[in-house]
C-alpha cells in the first residue's frame, strides 16, 4: 500500500524522516509501522531536537543518583527517593479537567512503575490573565482535574505554584510532579529481558482515546479553530488506585522482570522501549489486547493513549500468580506476547505480522542540530531607566495591590481543594516556601518545591533559568532542607523557530551552570516544545522541581513569624533593580528591563547562613524574597499563619536606594529571618563567616505591618486588611 | 485481634489508620479485605476514608454491597464497636447503620483543612477520654460531608444524645461561618442509638501526632481502647 505524504505529515513526520524510515526498513512502512515511528520520533518521546542540549545537564551530586528510563532519583541511606515532573499542556488547554487529571495520573504511573510508593504530588500551573473568561475556565478546570484524580488516588498534592501572564493565553501550562519512595534494593527497571519471558498487559482496556496525543497534540503549535478534543485522554483515578495497589503487590512477589507505563505513545512506546532497554526483542499479538471499542485498526491499538494501562515482563511460569493479584483488584491481566532474542519488535494481528522493526531504529530517534539566534527584541526590552518611573504617592496602596495580584495572592482556594494530608507525612502544609514530608520510620524528612519566574526567562533566558534553580534551592533552605537534586520540565515555543530555540538553549545552559556550581544533579525531566498560540510563543518556562533533605525532622522551619518581640534580620543585598518585577507589571503595566542580577557565590553564602541558623535552632522563621520583593515577603511573614498573625515594625532599612526598588524590587539571594534577641549575634557571626551582608531591619509584634524611613511611616496597614486582600483576591477574581 | 481496618477497592486512609493503631498506640491490628466472609475475633472495626469504588454512583453506595458489610451489620448487632471515618461514615449511612445522608459540600468543592469540632457527647466508647464540650483540632478532607437528616430525625438525634461532634471555631462558636460543608446543625459526627457505631467526617488518624499539627485525634482511638479494656 502506498502512503501519501499527507498521511505521514498528518502524523507529524517530515519528508526527510519518512525517507529515513524507508531507508531503515528498505521498503515502505506498513500503516502500523508508520504510526509507531511517528510517535517514537516525536519530540515528546524521542527528544530529536533537544537531546544534544540535554547532555549538558549534570547527573551527579552529593547524593548517589539513579537515572531510570522514565524517572530518576537519589539514594538516602537505604531509601530511594524517585521523582519527576512532566507537562500536560496541550491536553489541558483543549480539555482542562481531563488534561490535568491525566497529567497527574501519568506522572504518578512513572513513579510507581519503578516500584516506588507515590508519596506526594506538586504542580506548576500557568495561565493567561483571569479577566479572560476562558482562562478562568482553564484554571478552575485544571484545579478540578488535579483534585479529582489526586484526591481519589490518595496521593497528597502538597505544593506547587500558579502564575498568570498574558503569554499563556491560548497555551496554558500544566506541569505535574510526583515523588515516590522505595527500599533501594526493591527498584525495578522498564525493561524486557530473558528470552521466553511473558509480556503481560495489565489495567484498563484500550480505546480510541488519546490517539496521536504525543505526536499530533504535543508536538505542534495550536492554530485557530482546530478541533483536537479527540486526542485528549480520559482519566479514571479509581482504576489507577487499584493499579497502584496491584502493581506494588505484584512487584513484591519478585516475579516481575520489568514494567512500563503505557502513557505517551501507549503500546508502541512500552513495547519498543522495554525491548530496547533490555537489549532484547518483543513479539505481541494485538487480538489479545483487551478493548473497549469494536473494530479498532492495528495502528489505532498501537497508538492509543488510553490511561491506566501497563506492560509487564513476567518470569516464565509465574504468569498465573501475577494474574491472580490483578484479578483480585478487578483488573485485566493478559499475556499478549513474549520476549525474543532478535532485537526486533514484531506486532501481529490475527497471526499476521503488521509491524516488524528493529528496536533500536524506533528508539534512536533522529537528532537535529537546530539553528538558533538571539531575538532582536531583547535589547529593546532590556532597556529600562528606573529613574523615569514616578515614585508611588501611596505605598500602602501599592503593597495592597501587589498582595492582591493573582500571582502573589494566597493560593488557599486552590490547595484547600487538594487532599494534602493523606498518608500523614505532610509536616509542613501548603502555604510556606516548600512542602515538607517526613519519611516514616526514620528521623528524616524531604522538602519539595517547584519554581520558575518565566518573566525573568523571557527577559534573560540564561539568568532566568539560573534564578529558577537558585530560588528553588533557597525555598528548600528556608524550610530547613539541604537542596539535593532536581527534575526539570522545559516548556518552550516552536523549536523550529531559531529565536525560540535560542531561548531553549540559553535556559539549558543556565540550569546546567547553576547546577554544577551548587552540585545539584538533574535526575529526570521532560521537554515540551510547540507551546504557541496564534499570538506567539509562551515565555520560556524551565520549571524546576527540587528535592531537599532534612537530616533531623525537628529542625523544620516555616516562613511565618512565630512570636512577638523577635528580631527581624535580612540576609543578602538589596539592589536598585526593578526589571521584570511584579511591581512594574502591576503598577506601571510594563514588562521590561533585565532579570535581577544573580551572584552565585553570594547566593550560596546566603543559603548556607540561613540553613546553619535553622539547623542550629537559632532562627524562628525564614522566608525567601521573591515576587513583590522585600515588602511583600515581610507582609507574608506576618499573615501567612492565619491562626496566629503577628505584626512587624520595620525601622532598620537603609534607604539609600530608590524607595520603590528597595521595597518592591526583586533582588535575588535575600532571606528574611526572625529570631529571639539572644541569637542575633550568633546569626551575625554565621553570616560574617559566609561573607554575607547581615542587617537587623526591625522587630515582630503588634497588629500592624509598618515600614518606616528616617522621615516617618512609609507603610502602615492593619494585619486584618492585608490578610483579607491577600487571602481573598484569587477567589474573588474567579467567582466573578 | 483488637482492631480490624477494612480495605475496599479505593480506600486510601486504611494505611493511615493502621499506622496510628499499630505504630502510635501499639495495638494489635489487621487489614480486612472487603470480600472476606468472616469477621472473627475483632473488638473494633474501622471503616477508613478514601474513595471506595471511586465514589462512583454515590459515595459509599457500591461499598455497602461488599460481602463484608453483612458481617459488619451482624458485628454491630452484637454490640461491638465500629467507627467509620469520612468515606467510612458515608458507607455506614448507605448501609443504614446510621441515620441520615450526605450531600455535596455547600461550596461544591472538595475541602481539605484543619477544623475544630466540639465534643457534644463524651459518654460514648469513642469519646470517653474527652471532656464534655472539649474542642478538638482535626482535619477534614471530603467532597460530600454536608450531613442531612429530616427534622424528625434531627429531633431524635438530639433527644438521645446521638450528636457526638459539631463543627465550631477555636473559640467554641458554632455559627455557620465555622461550618465548613453546610452540614445540618454543624454536625460532624453521630452515633447510632445503641451507641456502638460512630460515623465522623473529620480524620482523627491525621491528627494523632503533634508533628502533623495536632494529636487531638488520639483521644478518639484511646477512648476506644479504654472502653474495650473496661469490658
Amino acid at each position: 500500500m502506498d502512503i501519501s505524504n499527507e498521511v505521514y505529515r498528518a502524523l507529524g513526520l517530515s519528508d526527510k524522516e519518512y525517507q529515513r524510515i524507508i531507508d531503515i526498513l528498505k521498503r515502505e512502512p506498513t500503516p502500523t509501522e508508520l504510526a509507531m515511528f511517528s510517535v517514537e520520533w516525536s519530540e515528546h518521546c524521542g527528544y530529536p531536537r533537544s537531546r544534544n542540549w540535554l547532555k549538558l545537564l549534570p547527573k551527579r551530586g552529593k547524593y548517589q543518583t539513579l537515572i531510570g528510563e522514565d524517572s530518576g532519583g537519589i539514594i538516602i541511606d537505604d531509601l530511594a527517593v524517585i521523582f519527576k515532573m512532566e507537562s500536560h499542556n496541550h491536553p489541558s488547554q483543549v480539555e482542562p479537567k481531563q488534561g490535568a487529571a491525566t497529567g497527574v495520573g501519568g506522572i504518578i504511573r512513572d513513579i510507581f512503575t519503578t516500584g516506588a510508593q507515590p508519596i506526594a504530588s506538586l504542580n506548576s500551573l500557568r495561565f493567561g490573565a483571569l479577566q479572560d473568561s476562558y482562562n478562568r475556565y482553564l484554571l478552575t478546570g485544571v484545579v478540578d482535574g488535579i483534585q479529582f484524580y489526586g484526591n481519589c488516588l490518595g496521593v497528597p498534592t502538597v505544593g506547587g505554584e500558579i502564575y498568570f501572564d498574558e503569554s499563556y493565553t491560548g497555551n496554558c501550562l500544566v506541569n505535574a510532579m510526583s515523588i515516590g519512595i522505595a527500599k533501594k534494593d526493591k527498584l525495578v527497571r522498564a525493561r524486557a529481558s530473558g528470552v521466553g519471558n511473558s509480556i503481560m498487559y495489565v489495567g484498563a482496556s484500550t480505546g480510541r482515546d488519546g490517539i496521536g496525543g504525543c505526536s499530533v497534540l504535543a508536538s505542534q503549535e495550536f492554530k485557530e479553530d482546530e478541533e483536537k478534543r479527540p486526542t485528549v485522554q480520559i482519566g479514571d483515578p479509581f482504576t489507577e488506585k487499584c493499579l497502584i495497589e496491584a502493581t506494588l503487590e505484584a512487584l513484591a512477589t519478585g516475579h516481575i522482570v520489568g514494567i512500563k507505563d503505557m502513557g505517551a505513545a501507549g503500546l508502541t512506546c512500552s513495547t519498543s522501549e522495554m525491548a530496547s532497554a533490555g537489549e532484547s526483542g518483543v513479539e505481541i499479538e494485538l487480538q489479545l489486547v483487551p478493548r473497549r471499542e469494536a473494530n479498532m485498526e492495528p495502528w489505532e491499538v498501537m497508538m492509543s493513549e488510553s490511561q491506566e494501562r501497563m506492560l509487564l515482563c513476567v518470569k516464565k511460569g509465574k504468569e498465573k500468580e501475577v494474574e491472580k493479584i490483578f484479578t483480585k483488584w478487578d483488573l485485566n491481566a493478559i499475556v499478549i506476547g513474549k520476549v525474543t532474542e532478535n532485537g526486533i519488535v514484531r506486532i501481529k494481528d490475527k497471526g499476521k505480522v503488521v509491524a516488524e522493526i528493529e528496536t533500536r531504529a524506533l528508539t534512536d530517534a533522529p537528532v537535529y542540530d537546530m539553528p538558533y539566534i538571539k531575538p532582536d527584541y531583547l535589547d529593546r526590552l532590556n532597556r529600562l531607566d528606573i529613574n523615569t518611573l514616578p515614585e508611588p504617592e501611596d505605598y500602602n496602596k501599592v503593597l495592597l495591590k501587589l498582595l492582591g495580584s493573582p500571582s502573589i495572592s494566597s493560593k488557599e482556594w486552590v490547595y484547600e481543594q487538594y487532599d494534602h494530608m493523606v498518608q500523614t507525612n505532610t509536616v509542613v502544609l501548603p502555604g510556606s516556601d516548600a512542602a515538607v514530608l517526613r519519611l516514616k520510620g526514620t528521623n528524616k524528612a524531604i522538602a519539595a518545591t517547584t519554581d520558575c519566574n518565566s518573566r525573568y526567562c523571557y527577559l534573560n533566558p540564561y539568568r532566568g533559568a539560573q534564578i529558577a534553580v537558585a530560588e528553588a534551592a533557597r525555598n528548600l533552605v528556608c524550610s530547613g532542607a539541604e537542596p539535593a537534586a532536581l527534575t526539570d520540565c522545559l516548556n518552550f515555543g516552536n523549536p523550529e523557530k531559531p529565536d525560540r530555540f535560542w531561548q531553549f538553549k540559553s535556559c539549558i545552559e543556565g540550569i546546567a551552570d547553576t547546577c554544577k556550581f551548587f552540585n545539584i544533579p538533574v535526575v529526570s525531566g521532560n521537554v515540551s516544545f510547540y507551546n504557541e498560540s496564534p499570538k506567539g510563543a509562551i515565555y520560556p518556562t524551565p520549571t524546576i522541581g527540587m528535592i531537599g533533605i532534612l537530616d533531623d525532622i525537628k529542625k523544620i522551619c516555616t516562613q511565618y513569624f512565630k512570636r512577638e518581640k523577635e528580631t527581624i534580620v535580612l540576609l543578602g543585598t538589596c539592589k536598585e533593580e526593578l526589571g521584570g518585577s511584579e511591581y512594574l507589571k502591576q503598577i506601571h503595566r510594563l514588562i521590561k528591563g533585565d532579570a535581577p542580577d544573580l551572584n552565585l557565590q553570594l547566593e550560596q553564602g546566603v543559603q548556607h547562613t540561613a540553613l546553619e541558623a535553622i539547623t542550629k535552632g537559632l532562627a524562628s522563621s525564614a522566608h525567601d524574597c521573591s515576587e513583590g520583593g522585600l515588602a511583600v515577603a515581610l507582609a507574608e511573614c506576618c499573615i501567612s499563619n492565619k491562626e496566629n498573625m503577628i505584626g512587624a515594625v520595620i525601622d532598620g532599612l537603609i534607604f539609600d536606594l530608590r524607595k520603590n526598588a528597595l521595597l518592591f524590587g526583586e533582588s535575588q539571594s535575600r532571606i528574611v529571618l526572625s529570631c529571639s534577641k539572644e541569637f542575633v549575634d550568633k546569626i551575625r557571626d554565621i553570616a560574617k563567616r559566609n561573607k554575607v551582608p547581615f542587617q537587623i531591619i526591625g522587630q515582630t509584634g503588634g497588629k500592624e505591618f509598618r515600614i518606616l524611613d528616617d522621615r516617618g511611616e512609609v507603610i502602615n496597614l492593619p494585619l486584618r486588611k492585608i490578610s483579607e486582600k491577600w487571602a481573598s483576591s484569587l477567589q474573588s477574581i474567579i467567582m466573578v | 485481634m483488637r482492631f480490624g481496618v477494612v480495605v475496599f477497592p479505593g480506600s486510601n486512609c486504611d494505611q493511615d489508620c493502621f499506622y496510628v493503631i499499630k505504630d502510635i498506640l501499639n495495638q494489635p491490628v489487621k487489614h480486612i479485605w472487603h470480600k472476606d466472609k468472616r469477621l472473627d475475633n475483632f473488638d473494633c472495626i474501622v471503616l477508613p476514608g478514601g474513595f471506595s469504588y471511586g465514589d462512583y454512583l454515590r459515595t459509599g453506595a457500591i461499598a455497602m454491597f461488599s460481602p463484608i458489610m453483612e458481617r459488619i451489620s451482624e458485628f454491630t448487632r452484637k454490640g461491638k464497636v465500629v467507627i467509620g471515618i469520612c468515606n467510612g461514615f458515608q458507607i455506614l449511612l448507605e448501609a443504614g447503620l446510621l441515620p441520615g445522608a450526605m450531600l455535596r459540600n455547600k461550596n461544591l468543592h472538595f475541602i481539605c483543612k484543619y477544623v475544630y469540632i466540639r465534643t457534644e457527647n463524651s459518654q460514648t466508647p469513642f469519646t470517653n477520654l474527652c471532656k464534655k464540650n472539649q474542642i478538638l483540632k482535626i482535619p477534614i478532607a471530603h467532597n460530600e460531608g454536608n450531613y442531612y437528616i429530616d427534622e424528625e430525625g434531627l429531633r431524635k438525634l438530639k433527644r438521645s444524645s446521638q450528636i457526638v461532634f459539631r463543627y465550631c471555631s477555636r473559640e467554641d462558636k458554632t455559627t455557620s461561618e465555622f461550618n465548613p460543608n453546610g452540614a445540618i446543625d454543624n454536625i460532624a459526627g453521630i452515633i447510632n442509638k445503641k451507641g456502638n457505631v460512630l460515623g465522623m467526617m473529620p480524620h482523627p488518624e491525621r491528627s494523632s501526632e503533634s508533628v502533623l499539627g495536632s494529636n487531638d485525634g488520639l483521644l478518639v482511638f484511646k477512648s476506644i481502647i479504654k472502653w474495650l479494656e473496661s469490658r
